[in-house]
């Protein structure tokens, strides 16, 4: 049983509203969020963003960032509740750091997950794929 | 949907296509930042035919027309152009145009792609005995912008074009085609727009064999928009609409009160008294406004935000926005975007000026 949980976590994680997660090694150290490839391409260019503070905590779908880019502002959601344990600070001068690298360089946040069940909900990469050949 | 002569270039470009006021418009080729730059630098190539054009004739057509227009047509000679709004009886904005005066009996009025039926109905109902054509299917318009978009042309037309000025028409022949060009355009740059037969659409790859040469990228909607505000041209739709009148933006300048014709507006213009004024602003933070955003001043509400973005050139977050006219030119005030209020600072509507 925790180790299908271990398992399932791992893996890359989406939203249908377009962040990823991404468990690096345990639970403790914090999960990586960002936005897919898709995101960003559809933001376009951008400017700014509003990051949210270290020790922020943050229910499954609040809002944690605002990103602003050429063509529109967009909220980023928590992907699952938790702590801020670190925040993308080098996002603050080089906000194209998500569009060059959404999956790398250009990670938003890093949080403390408080329910793993909540990843339950989350998409893998194939439903993530299938969902945005669905809407686009 | 409806679709300019050049869609299809436009989709083999790879182009994002949307949805503008019904025309299915490239907002994008390599990147709103990439496009904006270039223009600024080299030379943008803008499809710009979803634009209405209406032809006006006869010997009516001058008196017709400055009943129309706010600005004064006698400024202006044959191959020159005018830009002017059109206003109700109530000074409220029907459009805002260019007239290209052709001849003394023969006019060419370009007006927004949002307004195109309004504007044809407007003007035809108001057209006294001149004949009004819409002859925006028959032709098609292009912008050529950007500090090199003389040369370009040069190459191509084998004329001197330098000595054209601002808002004056020249007849070319580009590579085989017959070409109006008007040293006019919505970019704050230089640059020309060139009228021709819709047919024509192999003017394209003529305008874009020098990319070498002089770094002639396309360029879509979305650069358009932050080019047109960092220069601080107004959108209709945006900046100004029906319930805006000439005398709340910055557009005193083309209302001809002391031109001989009566024109359409002019009872209600010389009798207003705004109480507001569109001005420009810069958000101090790390933001971008957007359309319809609250504007503060000491936390109380006094305005709201008509356009905003991202300035590529001068790299920060800028717009337009309505304020009471007593409101000081430089006031610091905040601007609510989304649910928090953010510093902002009031300034000229002219966020960059080339050379």
């Amino acid at each position: 049983m925790l180790a299908a949980k271990k398992r399932i976590v791992l893996e890359l994680k989406f939203t249908k509203q377009h962040e990823w997660l991404k468990v690096k090694e345990e639970m403790e150290r914090g999960a990586i969020i960002g936005i897919s490839d898709f995101a960003q391409e559809q933001l376009g260019d951008i400017v700014s963003i509003e990051l949210p503070k270290s020790g922020g905590i943050f229910r499954q779908g609040q809002t944690i960032a605002i990103i602003d880019s050429v063509k529109a502002s967009s909220d980023i959601y928590a992907p699952v509740s938790g702590e801020i344990i670190e925040v993308n600070e080098d996002l603050i001068e080089k906000p194209e750091l998500i569009n060059q690298s959404p999956y790398d360089s250009g990670w938003i946040a890093k949080i403390k997950p408080s329910n793993l069940e909540e990843f339950e909900n989350l998409l893998t990469k194939e439903e993530y794929d299938r969902y945005i050949g669905e809407i686009n | 949907m409806m679709r300019t002569p050049f869609y299809d270039i436009h989709k083999s470009l790879g182009a994002k296509i949307v949805n503008f006021n019904g025309w299915e418009m490239p907002l994008q080729y390599s990147g709103i930042v990439d496009e904006h730059i270039n223009v600024r630098t080299n030379v943008g190539l803008f499809d710009v035919s979803h634009m209405g054009r209406f032809e006006i004739r006869g010997p009516q057509s001058l008196l017709c027309l400055q009943e129309i227009i706010t600005n004064d047509l006698e400024k202006i000679t044959n191959q020159q152009a005018i830009y002017s709004p059109i206003c109700y009886e109530d000074g409220g904005i029907v459009d805002d145009v260019i007239v290209y005066r052709l001849a003394a009996d023969r006019f060419v009025v370009v007006v927004n792609a949002s307004n195109r039926q309004k504007d044809f109905d407007w003007i035809s109902n108001h057209s006294k005995s001149a004949q009004v054509e819409d002859i925006s299917d028959e032709t098609a318009l292009l912008a050529v912008q950007g500090p090199r978009a003389c040369d370009l042309l040069e190459k191509l037309v084998k004329i001197e074009l330098q000595s054209v000025r601002p808002f004056h028409l020249v007849n070319v022949n580009l590579g085989g085609i017959e070409c109006m060009l008007s040293r006019t355009g919505y970019t704050g740059e230089d640059g020309f727009e060139i009228f021709f037969d819709s047919s024509r659409i192999e003017i394209w790859d003529k305008l874009m064999q020098y990319t070498e040469l002089f770094g002639v990228k396309p360029a879509g909607l979305g650069a358009r928009d932050t080019l047109r505000l960092e220069a601080g041209l107004m959108l209709y739709g945006n900046d100004m609409d029906e319930n805006t009148t000439p005398l709340e933006v910055p557009l005193k300048w083309t209302i001809s009160f002391d031109k001989k014709q009566e024109f359409i507006g002019k009872k209600a213009l010389v009798n207003s008294h705004p109480s507001r004024k569109l001005v420009g602003f810069e958000v101090l933070e790390k933001r971008i406004a957007r359309q319809g955003n609250k504007v503060f001043v000491s936390g109380m509400e006094v305005g709201f935000v008509t356009s905003g973005n991202f300035s590529p050139t001068i790299k920060r977050s800028i717009g337009l926005c309505f304020v009471p006219v007593n409101v000081l030119p430089d006031q610091s005030v905040e601007i609510k975007i989304g649910e928090k209020k953010y510093k902002a600072k009031l300034s000229s509507t002219r966020f960059y000026k080339h050379r």
